[in-house]
């Protein structure tokens, strides 16, 4: 249990100083930058009076989307295949979420119908994939990514020509009121609707460690992982783990437009939602994959992120450099043997080919 | 209608899409046959561009830009080979690290060195000459493509090096006991390939579109998977996928600035069809295709 904690730690670090680099080759002050990052996101803790804490509260609220794509991911792993479509899958269900807020219905329900059919759209939209790797072993990797791509601009497309708000230009038609999770802090992005990815995040938890099926999904995964491109796979568990995966992609999607404050709306060029499906694969990689780790993961990486944008006000450092230390970290994670190497170098022992395997 | 459609200026369009997605697969063709998988491309894309662009203003020459786009695309090449190779770490997981890192840096660098968050013309000075015909620019890059694909081709099939880069990957141990060094050669074959997706990059920004932006690669550097797929690891397929692909990619660019398709069809329908058609694509040419043994997997000696 520590040694992956240990990895996910040094992931982080390696990262954070690989921004550091890239702050310092465009002349930029890291020490600033980092500075304006975190005391954005912790810097409301330590201050005397109370009522500052905007930026945890926006922290916590950024984490949301994140869990559950980082979920995606993790499942994925799990039963053995790379789900990289998140990205789409919440475009899906962030368009189908905007659609169910048409419905009259009374609040309660309409939360839940709001969020169903968020869900069965990513589902619906991770469909393909699954089908295109079980009949014709198309490779999921690519698969994904073709159709993130085609959800973008289908997604613009259903916004502009059905689903456009008359009377806001780049906007949708607004999640009627009885869908919305109102603001746990008026001003930030933190909702009731925090509560939901716990949730899930629990009850993932119970289903992979848990239940046959779980058992079932980890045993493919490691046979698949062993012989990905060699074409075996087991249909009924590789379908499984893409429409569960699907199902939480989408779920995030529908959380940012009734969980979405003070809009509660889908921008028409999809910016409300992107870049959640890959930030996703980052949060499950340094939460090892693992759903309780998965919502510590998606902590740091909403602070990067919500600190990134105060950090470019604050301190001029461009938050794009935010995108920069989450590469290095996946690059990082990639190499589980790279700590081992360290290690061995630190003691000052040559670590030899017989030895890492 | 259809009178305003001119075929010529439709190929030529083609033909500098097909140089990038090409020039990606082309290089993971040695990658893949070596064993390893670089679904990083994307990001190398990305990065390449930046970079190669930085340096032809600077110098005001295209061409040190060029060598310059290789030379980051050899540098992430280098690293994933390092990830995958000698760390044996996951192809993938290294990969999707790559693409984010490529995506950062040109979002970072357009705003740390021009101060645009959006995008950023490249100069005239910094720009790849053409050969001029009169329905449009023909690149040199566009020819160099050509003839990379029948080197590459000739180099596979007919070399002793070809045969060591198709070893490695399908019977590593036998390589092993011949006395081929199989990390080496595997860690060069994954340089070379994002070496090649570097100028694939440089092309995209000095060349073809003349600017840099956030979404410049737009999923190109799948696209070249795919093409390697459909290739079934022989680049001159790599060459015909390409251009494939580059027709309706260019179709999109085209249609964009014919505005009476624009009317008939939406835009974001058409942007949507290189995408569409790789999929058809991949999932009707995959049943036949055929990977080294060992691709992906990290080699160990007993």
């Amino acid at each position: 249990m520590l040694a992956p904690v240990g990895l996910s730690l040094f992931a982080a670090l390696v990262g954070l100083l690989g921004g550091a680099v890239a702050m310092l080759i465009w002349g930029y002050d890291p020490i600033e930058g980092y500075g304006a990052l975190f005391d954005y996101v912790f810097g409301g803790l330590f201050d005397a009076e109370f009522g500052n804490e905007w930026g945890l509260y926006d922290t916590l609220g950024a984490a949301v989307p994140l869990v559950l794509t980082g979920l995606t991911f993790a499942i994925g792993i799990r039963g053995g295949v790379f789900n990289i479509g998140a990205e789409g899958q919440v475009y899906a269900g962030a368009v189908a979420t905007v659609a169910a807020s048409l419905f009259v219905l009374p609040p309660g329900v309409h939360h839940l119908v709001a969020m169903a059919f968020g869900m069965i759209a990513g589902a619906a939209w991770a469909l393909p994939v699954s089908l295109l790797k079980v009949t014709r072993g198309v490779h999921e990797v690519i698969s994904t990514i073709m159709l993130n791509r085609i959800a973008l601009f289908l997604g613009m497309y259903v916004m502009t020509h059905f689903l456009a708000n008359p009377d806001r230009a780049y906007q949708s038609i607004k999640a009627a009121g009885s869908a919305q999770f109102p603001a746990i802090m008026p001003g930030t992005s933190l909702t009731a609707g925090a509560l939901v990815p716990v949730l899930v995040a629990a009850i993932i938890y119970f289903l992979l460690s848990r239940t046959t099926f779980g058992y079932q999904l980890r045993v493919v995964g490691y046979n698949a992982i062993a012989a990905r491109y060699a074409g075996m796979s087991q249909a009924k568990t590789v379908n499984a783990t893409f429409w569960l995966g699907g199902m939480t992609a989408g779920l995030a999607g529908s959380l940012m437009i009734i969980g979405g404050p003070p809009g509660y709306a889908l921008t028409t060029d999809m910016s409300t939602v992107t870049n959640l499906g890959f930030n996703g694969i980052g949060v499950a990689l340094i939460g090892r994959n693992h759903p309780i780790g998965v919502i510590f993961a998606a902590l740091f990486f909403a602070a990067l992120n919500v600190g990134g944008r105060s950090m470019d006000i604050a301190s001029d450092v461009p938050q794009e450099m935010v995108m920069v230390i989450q590469g290095v970290i996946i690059v990082v994670l990639a190499a589980p043997e790279l700590l081992r190497i360290i290690r061995g170098a630190l003691r000052g022992r040559q670590l030899d080919d017989e030895e890492g395997a | 209608m259809l009178a305003d459609i001119d075929i010529l200026q439709i190929l030529i369009i083609s033909l500098s899409a097909m140089v990038p997605i090409s020039l990606a697969a082309i290089g993971e063709i040695f990658g893949e046959r070596a064993g390893v998988i670089n679904i990083g491309l994307e990001g190398i894309l990305l990065s390449s561009a930046l970079i190669s662009v930085f340096f032809a203003e600077m110098t005001s020459s295209p061409w040190i830009g060029l060598v310059a786009g290789v030379g980051i695309g050899v540098l992430l090449g280098m690293l994933h080979g390092l990830v995958c190779v000698y760390w044996r770490g996951d192809h993938i997981i290294s990969g999707v690290g790559i693409n984010l890192l490529g995506a950062g840096l040109i979002s970072y660098g357009l705003i740390a060195i021009w101060n645009i968050p959006g995008q950023h013309v490249v100069p005239d000075a910094a720009r790849m000459p053409d050969i001029p015909t009169p329905s449009g620019g023909i690149s040199y890059l566009t020819i160099l493509t050509v003839l990379l694909a029948i080197v590459a081709f000739y180099v596979i099939n007919r070399t002793k090096l070809g045969l060591r880069v198709s070893v490695v990957g399908e019977h590593p141990r036998a390589a092993d006991v011949a006395g081929v060094n199989v990390e080496a050669t595997r860690f060069w074959a994954t340089t070379l390939g994002s070496g090649l997706a570097g100028l694939g990059g440089a092309f995209m920004a000095l060349d073809w579109f003349g600017v840099l932006v956030n979404e410049l690669a737009a999923g190109r550097g799948f696209i070249a998977l795919a093409t390697v797929v459909f290739s079934k690891l022989n680049p001159l397929l790599a060459l015909v996928g390409g251009l494939i692909f580059g027709f309706f990619d260019s179709l999109s660019v085209w249609v964009s600035s014919s505005s009476a398709i624009k009317e008939a069809v939406p835009w974001q329908i058409i942007n949507t069809l290189p995408y569409v058609v790789t999929l058809l694509v991949v999932a009707g040419a995959i049943g036949r295709a055929r990977f080294p043994s060992k691709l992906g997997e990290p080699y160990r000696r007993e």
